[in-house]
């Protein structure tokens, strides 16, 4: 029984612990409650996954109110597989939060902090199962607004000024969002995604679906830090408290990607997008992004930025797999999603352990850390590697199916910024390794300890799943291909 | 506002009022323009006045800040309850008509319930907003 109600429960469960933790009170039991949900929607999302792969598409009918009146959840291989990414992501994360926020929260808000978390979760798992385009507008805004109270709880002053930025810009793009989805209702009479792209396409060329769509694009760029769009993020990550750092990095950006996927090619459909100016305009902005973000990474001091914007360069490499607008594209863009997503929690993981001993994520004060925290940075090396696209790590495979998906499609000089970008990744990753391996430890260095066990279990975790993906890549490409050929067919 | 009689007098008078009022616009939502949200507002509203005229220090002692953030989540609590019980008993989840033996009778508990968990949210959450911005 459980089986068939398993789109809603996965928003459900997070949606009912939520509200739990806050009658309990008690941290440590907040922590076990906010686990067991996230566990829950990993065994969930994995049932999904099989049973999409094994049976195809499935619908689930919100107070049995048939689509196109009601709300439909609708399950199939690329929600399946975001849903994996985000819930997977938030477990690890759980496991390195324990002790992280125990030292970064206070004790009577923590277990606010973890119904945040949950409601968090809820509205990014429900932004993805969702077929509704009026839903997904809720779901983004019970992600967004928990995401801002879980960035504002970040020890320094300036993570206040992070959240109210990350708040203002968020809700313009809430707000484009939701334009666009009034628009195209205005127009088509109807909200289910399904009942839209039947619509859209009968309509043929009309202005105030090229309005909405734009509406959509930008509202979506917002939210996923699509370059020029990003400002809010490299702030909001590195004065969040680490572990929502980490959650983030791996979980937001990349639904609101899935969004974009979703929009362009389930809704609008191919022809309607090929045929504008989109394919062209992401790819400016996707080069942009790889190019310019990872030169402004190079010069952060702080490691937590630096990441930060490491993640915008990653964002554009995404963004430049879906504009070729091909099944490869599009493929190797949800195979990076799940590497990115792998590699750039590890990595906030090692600093938020590193910054649970020495209290600093300053590039200069984490000097020599490596012979005090050895399993650690070994860790934050893997996440390094994988991060440039060395060959063996989940992010060479990602990044090895983006260029050859742009040869493919003769994009030169896109695959040329992917690489260059690529070499400017190998700079930033190793100022990082630089300062904790080769320089004299300070002071705080020498009196810290290696990191909590949980710690260094969560950033091996995820270190290992980016070696066992580079060697073992059938399950990411295997999904990717047919989620890719499922989104591009109809 | 110790001294402002005339002010005590009619907040006296009037808070009665809108909290009767917030009730009829939750029950009566089912038939006319209302529902969860408005009787929410309306209701913290009245709650608020109370603050305003004798001082949040009276208000927090009748509606104390830890009662209120645990109705907040009690509200969302009987929304999802709601749901689950449809769930369980055969229907999908916010499946109203599973919910008693005549589906009509069960679409109307159920919203019924929906609209009330929703209610108290809301009219808590507005009172928290309150206590956080009085100080």
């Amino acid at each position: 029984m459980i089986a068939s109600h398993l789109p809603a429960l996965q928003v459900v469960v997070p949606l009912v612990a939520a509200p739990v933790c806050v009658l309990l009170r008690w941290s440590r039991v907040a922590w076990m409650v906010a686990m067991a949900a996230s566990l829950f929607a990993v065994g969930g999302a994995w049932c999904l996954l099989a049973g999409v792969l094994s049976a195809g598409p499935t619908s689930y009918f919100l107070g049995s109110w048939a689509a196109p009146w009601g709300i439909e959840y609708r399950v199939d291989e690329t929600n399946a597989w975001v849903m994996l990414v985000v819930s997977v992501i938030s477990a690890v994360s759980l496991l390195f939060a324990r002790r992280s926020v125990e030292r970064e929260v206070e004790t009577d808000r923590i277990h606010l902090f973890y119904t945040a978390w949950l409601l968090c979760l809820a509205g990014l798992l429900g932004m993805a199962v969702t077929a509704d385009a009026f839903n997904v507008f809720v779901f983004l805004e019970i992600s967004s607004l928990s995401t801002y109270v879980l960035v504002s709880l970040g020890t320094r002053r300036e993570a206040l000024v992070a959240a109210l930025r990350y708040l203002v810009l968020g809700t313009v793009g809430a707000t484009f969002f939701l334009i666009g989805v009034g628009l195209l209702y205005q127009v088509t009479g109807t909200l289910n995604m399904g009942d839209l792209a039947t619509r859209i396409a009968q309509l043929g060329p009309h202005r105030t679906v090229t309005a909405a769509f734009g509406f959509l694009a930008v509202g979506i760029a917002v939210k996923s830090a699509v370059y020029p769009l990003h400002t809010w993020l490299p702030n909001a990550y590195a004065f969040a408290p680490s572990a929502v750092s980490a959650f983030l990095a791996g979980t937001a950006t990349k639904v609101s990607l899935y969004l974009l996927l979703r929009f362009l090619f389930t809704v609008f459909g191919h022809e309607f997008v090929a045929g504008g100016p989109v394919p062209v305009l992401l790819a400016l902005t996707g080069v942009a992004a790889v190019v310019a973000a990872s030169v402004a990474a190079v010069r952060q001091d702080d490691a937590k930025r630096l990441l930060g914007f490491s993640s915008v360069a990653q964002i554009g490499y995404l963004v430049l797999g879906v504009s070729l607008l091909t099944t490869e594209g599009v493929a190797a863009s949800l195979i990076h999603l799940f590497g990115h997503a792998l590699m750039k929690t590890a990595l906030f993981v090692c600093l938020g352990a590193i910054v649970y001993r020495i209290g600093s994520a300053r590039i200069d004060d984490m000097a020599g850390i490596a012979k005090r925290m050895p399993w650690t940075c070994a860790a934050l090396v893997v996440g390094g590697l994988s991060l440039i696209g060395v060959p063996l790590t989940a992010g060479f495979v990602g990044k090895w199916y983006l260029v050859a998906a742009a040869l493919e499609a003769g994009w030169w000089p896109v695959a040329a910024a992917m690489l260059l970008a690529s070499l400017i990744a190998v700079a930033y990753v190793w100022k990082l390794v630089e300062s904790a391996y080769f320089r004299a430890p300070s002071a705080r260095v020498a009196a810290a300890r290696g990191a909590p066990f949980s710690m260094v279990a969560a950033a091996w975790g995820l270190s290992g799943a980016n070696i066992w993906f580079g060697i073992d890549t059938s399950l990411p490409i295997g999904v990717a291909n047919r989620a890719a050929a499922a989104l591009l067919g109809g | 506002m110790r001294h402002h009689h005339v002010l005590h007098v009619v907040a006296k008078m009037v808070i009665p009022l809108i909290l009767l009022f917030a009730l009829y616009v939750q029950f009566h939502g089912d038939f006319g323009p209302g529902g969860g949200f408005q009787a929410g507002v309306i209701f913290a509203a009245g709650l608020i006045l109370y603050g305003l005229v004798f001082g949040v220090d009276r208000l927090r002692r009748t509606v104390p800040p830890g009662v209120v953030r645990g109705l907040a989540a009690a509200g969302g609590l009987l929304y999802a309850g709601v749901g689950v019980a449809g769930m369980v008993l055969g229907g999908a989840y916010l499946d109203y008509g599973v919910l008693l033996p005549d589906p009509m009778a069960g679409q109307h508990l159920g919203i019924l319930l929906i609209e009330l968990g929703v209610g108290v949210t809301v009219a808590a959450v507005m009172t928290s907003l309150f206590y956080c911005f009085a100080g």
